[in-house]
This record gives structure tokens, C-alpha cells and sequence, in this order.
């Protein structure tokens, strides 16, 4: 879970083929990230491979691939800097030997000398309230689903709270998750103040010794001035509840989505203090390169991404199968 | 080494290349490595950047510099109206048929894109402006309450909406809907499909099924726009498979440049219809193209809010208003006049500012389409002469009664609206005595009716505030 900066010293690829398990889990994030056909990082093998020096060409090229996984342009051009002051340092003129480097600065753009821990970070002996904001339609819901099914298969008594109150059917939606998951879901009425279901939902936790609760909200654009206030209330509300405890929040991002991740992360962060990322719809053909963006400018870690549909297509966040599967092609 | 604002990088480059006669090759080159950074910043397709830029820059090479333009400027005109063409072109809105008693609309995209609040849009907007009378069709069985969530939709927007629950497959809930349909006299039928990735194969092809039974006259793809370079893949495999007719791009009151809508246009040919604008069941608009190049371009300059001045309201009709405000002679025949000309360039349009008294409108969160309904609701149960003089209505309550009866409105908005116009009547005539710069203070402040004053909210973009239903 944890990479040191030596560690990746030692070799990448060493660690990438540690273990079987880890090569079965590589394999996972392979399935859902490495469909798309000629477009995107598919072309990394083909460009390292196919240049005869590293020049201007062979960079434009990189940079090439590196936008087309949405990494953002400011931090491709970060990254390619990096990566010609690493290759004039070392005196490297091979493409192929660009290789490990590249996937070594990733992991230092990823991990920024730091131990990044994707864990959930629970309150010991107490109540640990999960808050779980994002955009509309990013996969906030759904991803409550999974984490509740996650959470309770380690033991943990959960409960749910629909704090979206706006959007038509929502309340319906967590509900059809808690029967799945099998745990109990506060709801008031469509409209009502989503403070307020969020205020009874903690009482509620807290009386009958529930574990962990997790909190939907509505999405909301990042540029919406009073829902981004509505947010601030909720974060408020639990926060009077409950302090002088960490509140786990939770940002649900989109694996297409661009650039526009950055303003979301930054905004959301604002209102309220974000502690990691779920990455959702990796099962696409998109690689949410704009995590590695928000981590390269806000220092926001990713703590999940999601797979699938199912209740069991959360996993939790791992920077090597990650960044694997963003090579992916490198390894066939 | 990271980039500063390519906004303010791009007006450098102008300054550079300002007070020349002529563009040169070098000139255009170095604008194009900012136009090029400025469009992948907006998300637009990496490959679709390069061809542009290399199209843009061959036209771009045998321009002269007009007279009266700066140099950069017109880069950026020749620039704008290239993302306009693309973008535009003409298409039919939507293609009703003539030869079944109904029209068909099949909505698809990703997970989470807006077909569902979309669906509902689009048949509000076709009844309303196309005096259809929709049927929306519940046809996702697979994400949790999907189906509630169409029905709640309907039921808010009194449209029918016809579901056979979860545990029947689609296509025979459109073929039931078909026949519901024809039997009560829907003359369109809205398919709400699930969200799905276009790489799922059975899903899809579960999609060319239902088209092959509905046989719909549109399909459109859902797209949010904040879709990065994903965009092209997604929208390849819809067209591919389904032979996609139009795109909507949805969640535009984002603060996002929305640089998928070029990508996707460029890539397949299939046109932009339609964006949604917000979260009310009535945020949609037709698709603009030249506020979307103006958008992900990220140079809304005076230049092409002049253009489109002239191209979206008659210039006649504008001074001919402008002069019965400033007389104070302001009937409700104009102000039913001016609420149209407000609808029909959208709130946002900066031509608005131009107007006495609406600047602060132009600033305010969109006007709600609703109250504007329901003004010329109050309007046209006026008696012809009433709406001209409105002293008769000032002076008569069972006058007043009598309009708001006729028009299902209250006495109190009745009441409104006749404040309203007065306060707007009074304010020009003190306006067209003022000094210019004292009147444009004077109007800043207030918005005459809709609501009252409005609080100006800070930040950029469009629908801020969240006026929701
Ligand atoms: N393929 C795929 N679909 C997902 C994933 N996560 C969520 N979805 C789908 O995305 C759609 C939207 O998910 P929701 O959970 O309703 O999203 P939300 O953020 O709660 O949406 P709002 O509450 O409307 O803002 C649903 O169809 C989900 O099934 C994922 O990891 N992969
Ligand atoms: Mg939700």
C-alpha cells in the first residue's frame, strides 16, 4: 500500500511483479482502464519504441499521450520538463530508457515524497461520519452503495443518510442501496433541509452505537454560490455534532471528466475540507488522469475508484495499479 | 513553468503583433501555439486541436489586416468564426414525422450524463414551443429508482409517463409504449434509455434493438460538458453503433469551457441541438454556436458581442423601443415586445447591458422563464385598450379582478406587474433627463419587477445561485 521514494529506487518494475496477488489486481485495473483501441496511452509502447532519439518530436509526442489521459495541461508540461531535466541529467539518449523514468516521476508526482494512506480513517471507539459530495451525475450514490457494503463487511455497523433531498428519486435510489447493503437509511421528505436529516441521522447513529455513517448528498456544481453554501451548512452541522473529530469527506469525480476536475476539487475543498477522491467509471475507456492533476496542485490523495455497477466494484485507491494501468501497454 | 492565464498569455501575443499591416507566417504561428494551449485547456480533443489549428492557420495566412481591427483581434475573429462554422450549420432542430401519428426521440449516452432530466426537458420545451403533447417512456430497468425519478420528473411537468417497472426487458417496454402512445393520441414519445458505456456490448446492442423497433427520428446523445478528451471515444462508438442524429451537452451553467462539443461535432459531424443550462425542468436551450466558440475559446470580447448585436436583434425594433422608454409613453404592448426580445437572446446576452435598464439583468441570474410566462399570461388577458393605456387598469380593481381571474394569476401579481411598469415608465423618463453617466448609476441598482431587487452574486459564469423548481 504504502511506496517509499526508495522503494521505487529499487525498481518499479521489481515492485509491479512482486507478488501474484498484486498482479492479479494490476489485472483489474488493466480490464477496466486499457480498452480504448489506438487512442490514448496506447500509443506510449508505440512512441518509445518507435523513436530513434529523444528530441523535441518524441516529447511533443509524450506530451501527446499525457493530455489525451486528461492529465491537464499544466501538469503535462510540469511533467515533461521533468522528465527532459531528468534525461539531460542522467545522459540518457535511448527512448526505451525513458521508460522506467517516466513511471518513476509518476510515482513522485503521485506520491510527493509522502506515505499516502487510501484507508479509511476511522474514529476509534466512536462514530465516523463519512460525507460524500461531487458534481451531478458522478457516481456519489452508487459509490455510498459500495463503500456501506465495504465498510460493513469489516465488521462495522453502518447507517445511511439521504441528504439529497432536491433531485427527483434520489432518496428512493439510496433507499434501493440500504436494502441491498442491508443497512438502515434516515431519510425525511423530498425538500426538506438536508441539514436537518443529516442532524437526526447523527443523533440517531450515535444512540444505538451505529459504526460509521455515511452521508449522500445532492450534486451540485462547483460554481453554484448557494448550493455551495448548502454544503458548508452540512459540513457545519456535523462538525457542531461531532467535534473534535475528524470528518471523513469524500469528493466523487468522474473518470471522463477534464479539466474542469481541477475547479471541482478546488471549490468542493473549500466548502468543505476534502480528505480523498473516489474516482469512478474507471470501467470505461477513460483514465481520469485529472486525479493526478488535483493530487500534482491541491495535494488531494485518491482513496477509491470505482469499476462497475455492483456493489462490489469499489476498490481502494493503489498508486502502483494505477499507474499501471495507465501503462498498461507496456507490460502485454 | 507551468502556464500563467493563457487568456492574458494570448493578449501578450497580441500586443506583440498589433500595428501591422499584414499577418506574417511567424506572427500567425506564434498565435497559434496560444490558441492551441487555450483549446486543450478547454478540453478539447488533442487531435482535433492540431487539425484546426493547422486549417485555421492556412486561412489566417492570406488575410490582411482590415482597417480600424488590431491585428490580434482579427486572428481571434478568423479563429472565432471558424469554431462558429464548425460548430453550426444548418440542421433541423428536430425532424417531426408525417407519416406515423407519432415522432420518436431516443435518448442515450453515459452513466450520469442528464438523459433523464434531459428527457424531461426536451419534451417540456417540444410541447411548449411545438404544441406537442409528449409521452415520456421509462425504459431504464437498471439503475435504482431511475424509474421513479422519470415519473417524479413527469408529474412536475404534467407529462405522462408510461413504465412497466424493472422486471420486463426494454424493448418491450417500448414496444407497449408504442402502442400507448398511438392509443392516447401522443403525438410524441420520449425514450429515457439507461446510462451504459459505449464498450459494454450487450447494452448496446441492446440500443440498436430498441431503435430497430422504435425506429425514432431522433437519437440523441446525452454528453456532459465537462467530458475531457473521452469525449471523442464515447461519441465514435454511440454514432457507430447507433447512428446518432444530435448531441445535447448538458451541465453548460458549469464553469466549464465545454471544449467536447467541438471535439464530438469534429469528429463524427453529428450536430450540437441542444444544452442544458441548469437544473430546472425548463434549462434548455437551443445550442448557440457562437456563444460556445466564444466559451471555449475563452475570449469573450467586445467584438463578438457587437456581432452578435446585430445578428440577434433587429436594430430597428431595439431604437424604436428605446425611444418609447425614454418617453415615458412604456405600454404593456412594449413590454410584452421587450420580454420577447429578452427571450429570444437569452437573459445572458450581452446586448441586454445595452438597453436602459437592463443591465441589472443582464447580471442577474437568469430570469425565470416561468415569470415570463406568466407575465404575458397577465398581458394577454388584457383588453387592447387597457394594454395601451394602462391608467385603466391603475384605476379600475374590477378591471384588475378580472385580468387575473382571466389570466389564473393573482390580483397581487396583476397588482405587480401594473407597479412594475409604472417604476419602469417613471425611471426612464428620469433617465432620459439625466446625465448618461448619472444614469447608468441609477439603473444599475434596479431591476424594475421580476422579483424585486436583484442581489448581485459574486464569481463568473452563468446561473449562478441555483434557482431550482
Ligand atoms: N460504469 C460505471 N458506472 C457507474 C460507476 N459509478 C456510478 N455509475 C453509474 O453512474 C450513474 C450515476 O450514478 P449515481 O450514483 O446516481 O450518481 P450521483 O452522483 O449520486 O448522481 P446525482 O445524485 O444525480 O448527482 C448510475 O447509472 C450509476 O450506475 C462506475 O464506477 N462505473
Ligand atoms: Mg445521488
Amino acid at each position: 500500500m504504502f511506496l517509499h521514494r526508495q522503494v521505487i529506487d529499487v525498481g518499479i518494475f521489481a515492485k509491479l511483479f512482486g507478488t501474484k496477488e498484486r498482479r492479479l489486481q494490476e489485472q483489474k485495473y488493466k480490464i477496466g482502464m486499457a480498452k480504448t483501441r489506438g487512442g490514448s496511452l496506447s500509443n506510449l509502447k508505440a512512441a518509445l519504441y518507435g523513436a530513434k532519439a529523444i528530441d523535441d518530436a518524441l516529447f511533443d509526442r509524450l506530451e501527446e499521450i499525457f493530455i489525451m489521459a486528461d492529465l491537464g495541461v499544466d501538469t503535462v508540461v510540469k511533467f515533461t520538463a521533468a522528465l527532459r531535466a531528468e534525461v539531460k541529467k542522467r545522459a540518457i539518449t535511448v527512448p526505451r530508457e525513458l521508460e522506467n523514468i517516466i513511471v518513476d516521476k509518476m510515482f513522485e508526482l503521485y506520491l510527493q515524497g509522502q506515505i499516502v494512506d487510501a484507508n479509511i480513517p476511522y474514529v476509534e471507539g466512536g462514530l465516523t461520519v463519512i460525507l460524500v459530495v461531487g458534481v451531478n451525475g458522478t457516481g456519489k450514490t452508487t459509490s455510498i452503495g459500495k463503500l456501506a457494503y465495504r465498510i460493513k463487511a469489516e465488521g462495522k455497523k453502518v447507517m445511511l443518510a439521504a441528504a439529497d433531498t432536491f433531485r427527483a428519486g434520489a432518496i428512493e435510489q439510496l433507499k434501493i442501496w440500504g436494502v441491498r447493503v442491508g443497512c438502515p437509511v434516515v431519510a425525511k421528505n423530498e425538500g426538506a433541509d438536508p441539514s436537518a436529516v443529516v442532524f437526526d441521522a447523527i443523533r440517531l447513529a450515535k444512540a444505538e452505537a451505529y459504526d460509521v455513517l455515511l452521508v449522500d448528498t445532492a450534486g451540485r456544481l462547483q460554481n453554484k454560490v448557494n448550493l455551495m453554501k448548502e454544503l458548508e451548512k452540512i459540513d457545519r452541522t456535523i462538525r457542531r455534532e461531532l467535534p473534535s473529530v475528524p470528518i471523513v469527506t469524500y469528493l466523487v469525480i468522474d473518470a471522463t471528466t477534464g479539466q474542469n476536475g481541477l475547479s471541482q476539487a478546488k471549490l468542493f475543498n473549500e466548502a468543505a475540507k476534502v480528505t480523498g477522491i473516489i474516482l469512478t467509471k474507471l470501467d470505461g475507456t477513460a483514465k481520469g488522469g485529472i486525479v493526478l492533476a488535483i493530487r500534482d496542485e491541491l495535494g488531494i490523495p485518491i482513496s477509491f475508484v470505482g469499476l462497475g455497477e455492483k456493489l462490489t466494484d469499489l476498490e481502494q485507491f493503489d498508486v502502483e495499479g494505477y499507474i499501471y494501468g495507465l501503462f498498461a501497454d507496456f507490460f502485454d | 513553468m507551468a502556464f500563467e492565464n493563457l487568456t492574458s498569455k494570448l493578449q501578450m501575443t497580441f500586443r506583440r503583433i498589433t500595428g501591422k499591416a499584414q499577418l506574417n507566417g511567424s506572427d500567425i504561428d506564434e498565435m497559434m501555439k496560444d490558441v492551441r494551449l487555450s483549446l486543450l485547456e478547454a478540453d478539447v480533443n488533442y487531435k482535433v486541436v492540431k487539425d484546426f489549428t493547422d486549417e485555421v492557420k492556412e486561412l489566417a495566412m492570406g488575410e490582411k489586416i482590415l482597417k480600424g481591427l488590431n491585428p490580434g483581434q482579427q486572428v481571434v475573429k478568423i479563429v472565432n468564426d471558424e469554431l462558429v462554422k464548425l460548430m453550426g450549420g444548418e440542421t433541423a432542430l428536430v425532424n417531426f414525422t408525417s407519416n406515423r401519428p407519432y415522432t420518436v426521440i431516443m435518448m442515450v449516452g453515459l452513466q450520469g450524463a442528464g438523459k433523464t432530466t434531459t428527457a424531461g426537458k426536451l419534451a417540456w420545451f417540444l410541447r411548449k414551443n411545438h404544441a406537442k403533447k409528449p409521452l415520456l417512456v421509462a425504459a431504464d430497468i437498471y439503475r435504482p429508482a431511475a424509474i421513479e425519478q422519470l415519473r417524479t420528473v413527469g408529474a412536475k411537468l404534467e407529462i405522462p409517463v408510461f413504465d412497466k417497472g424493472i422486471d420486463i426487458d426494454p424493448r418491450d417496454i417500448v414496444k407497449l409504449a408504442l402502442k400507448r402512445a398511438e392509443s392516447d393520441g401522443n403525438d410524441l414519445v420520449v425514450i429515457d434509455t439507461a446510462g451504459r458505456l459505449h464498450i459494454n456490448e450487450t447494452l448496446m446492442d441492446e440500443l440498436v434493438d430498441i431503435k430497430k423497433i422504435a425506429k425514432p427520428e431522433e437519437i440523441l446523445l446525452t454528453v456532459d460538458a465537462m467530458t475531457g478528451q473521452d469525449a471523442v471515444n464515447v461519441a465514435t462508438a454511440f454514432h457507430a453503433a447507433l447512428g446518432v442524429t444530435g448531441c445535447i451537452l448538458t451541465k453548460l451553467d458549469g464553469d466549464t469551457r465545454g471544449g467536447a462539443a467541438l471535439s464530438i461535432r469534429k469528429v463524427t459531424g453529428v450536430p450540437i441541438k441542444f444544452s442544458g443550462t441548469g437544473e430546472k425542468l425548463t434549462d434548455i436551450e437551443v445550442f448557440h454556436p457562437e456563444r460556445m466558440a466564444t466559451r471555449i475559446l475563452g475570449m469573450g470580447d467586445v467584438l463578438s458581442l457587437i456581432e452578435k448585436a446585430t445578428e440577434e436583434i433587429d436594430e430597428h425594433e431595439a431604437m424604436s423601443m428605446m425611444e418609447k422608454m425614454m418617453s415615458g409613453k412604456f405600454n404593456f404592448v412594449d413590454l410584452l415586445k421587450q420580454m420577447k426580445m429578452i427571450k429570444r437572446m437569452g437573459a445572458f446576452s450581452g446586448i441586454l447591458k445595452m438597453l436602459p435598464g437592463m443591465g441589472a439583468i443582464a447580471d442577474s441570474p437568469k430570469i425565470d422563464d416561468k415569470q415570463i410566462v406568466y407575465i404575458e399570461a397577465i398581458i394577454h388577458s388584457m383588453t387592447e385598450a387597457e394594454r395601451k393605456n394602462p391608467e385603466l387598469l391603475e384605476r379600475s380593481s374590477s378591471r384588475r379582478n378580472r385580468v387575473a381571474s382571466g389570466s389564473g394569476r393573482s390580483t397581487t401579481e396583476v397588482n405587480r406587474l401594473i407597479g412594475m411598469l409604472d417604476k419602469q415608465r417613471q425611471m426612464m423618463k428620469r433617465m432620459s433627463q439625466m446625465n448618461p453617466e448619472t444614469a447608468e448609476k441609477a439603473q444599475s441598482g434596479m431591476l424594475p419587477g421580476l422579483g424585486g431587487p436583484i442581489k448581485q452574486t459574486p464569481g463568473k459564469g452563468k446561473g449562478k445561485g441555483g434557482f431550482r423548481i
